[in-house]
């Protein structure tokens, strides 16, 4: 197997995950665009974890599995105030920080 | 090997027709199963890459535990069941326009960078033995941080939702 296969479709990942997160005015798809953006980032330490021969890779990984797993539960209870204050979850009305 | 590449190349193409679906899909619901389809592939391309152990947690904490949270998340804000045409914003344009500059430099570096590496052959994948060595070892003292992360976030997450 080439390397460049696993980058290319991280990259990929990332990329439409990139998009979800411009894109989307619903928050619960932005933190699901987030989740496609960190995995990528999981198949590219797993894929240089084999390349090095180092289990490296995989540890972090793990890790980013974790931190994801923290993220979305915060995330998900920061949308549900949004929602509970404001009956909407769209982004583009949450504009009272703007100068 | 050519059984890899197939294996390889259904899956990846499955995971891209439905990341693609989960961006643009005018159902929330449909936006969470299709990343459920994402998900698993991601833990089958560690199954290629012979971390078996990582797919394992990959399939219990995302697919089994974040993927419910969504769940929950949609049920609790109300989206509709039927299909939204709000869900993409105005400026949807220069999303295109950034995901498609950002494609294009990490393909052009990666191709110029690894054009023709290959992977070494893996032997019947890697212990998990190792994993847990060098995590309980070499990043022990970052797993005990996490730890505090986790324990951080459950209490954030329940004074965040709580009523009073």
């Amino acid at each position: 197997m080439l390397i460049n296969e696993f980058l290319l479709l991280g990259a990929f990942l990332f990329c439409t995950g990139v998009y979800g997160v411009l894109a989307r005015r619903n928050a619960v798809l932005v933190l699901m665009s987030i989740e496609l953006i960190l995995n990528a980032v999981n198949i590219n330490l797993v894929a240089f974890s084999l390349r090095n021969d180092n289990v490296s890779g995989q540890v972090f990984a793990l890790f980013v599995i974790a931190v994801a797993a923290a993220e979305v539960g915060v995330g998900l209870a920061m949308v549900l105030l949004v929602y509970r204050n404001r009956r909407s979850v769209a982004l583009d009305e949450l504009s009272e920080m703007k100068g | 090997m050519v059984a890899q590449h197939i294996g390889f190349g259904v899956i990846a193409a499955m995971m891209a027709v439905a990341a693609i679906r989960v961006v643009t899909t005018r159902y929330v619901v449909h936006a969470a199963l299709w990343l459920v389809v994402v998900l698993a592939g991601v833990a089958a391309q560690f199954i290629l890459l012979s971390a078996e152990f990582v797919a394992a947690t990959q399939v219990l904490v995302y697919i089994g535990a974040v993927v419910v949270l969504f769940l929950f998340g949609t049920m609790l804000t109300r989206a509709k069941i039927g299909g939204e045409d709000q869900l993409t914003s105005r400026q949807w344009g220069i999303g295109i326009a950034t995901a498609l500059l950002l494609a294009g430099t990490m393909s052009a570096v990666l191709i110029d960078a690894f054009h023709a590496q290959k992977l070494p052959t893996a032997s019947g994948g890697t212990p998990t033995e190792l994993v847990s060595d060098s995590i309980f070892s070499t990043y022990l003292i970052p797993f005990w941080v996490l730890s505090i992360v986790l324990l951080a976030a459950l209490v954030g997450a329940i004074v965040l939702a709580r009523r009073d």
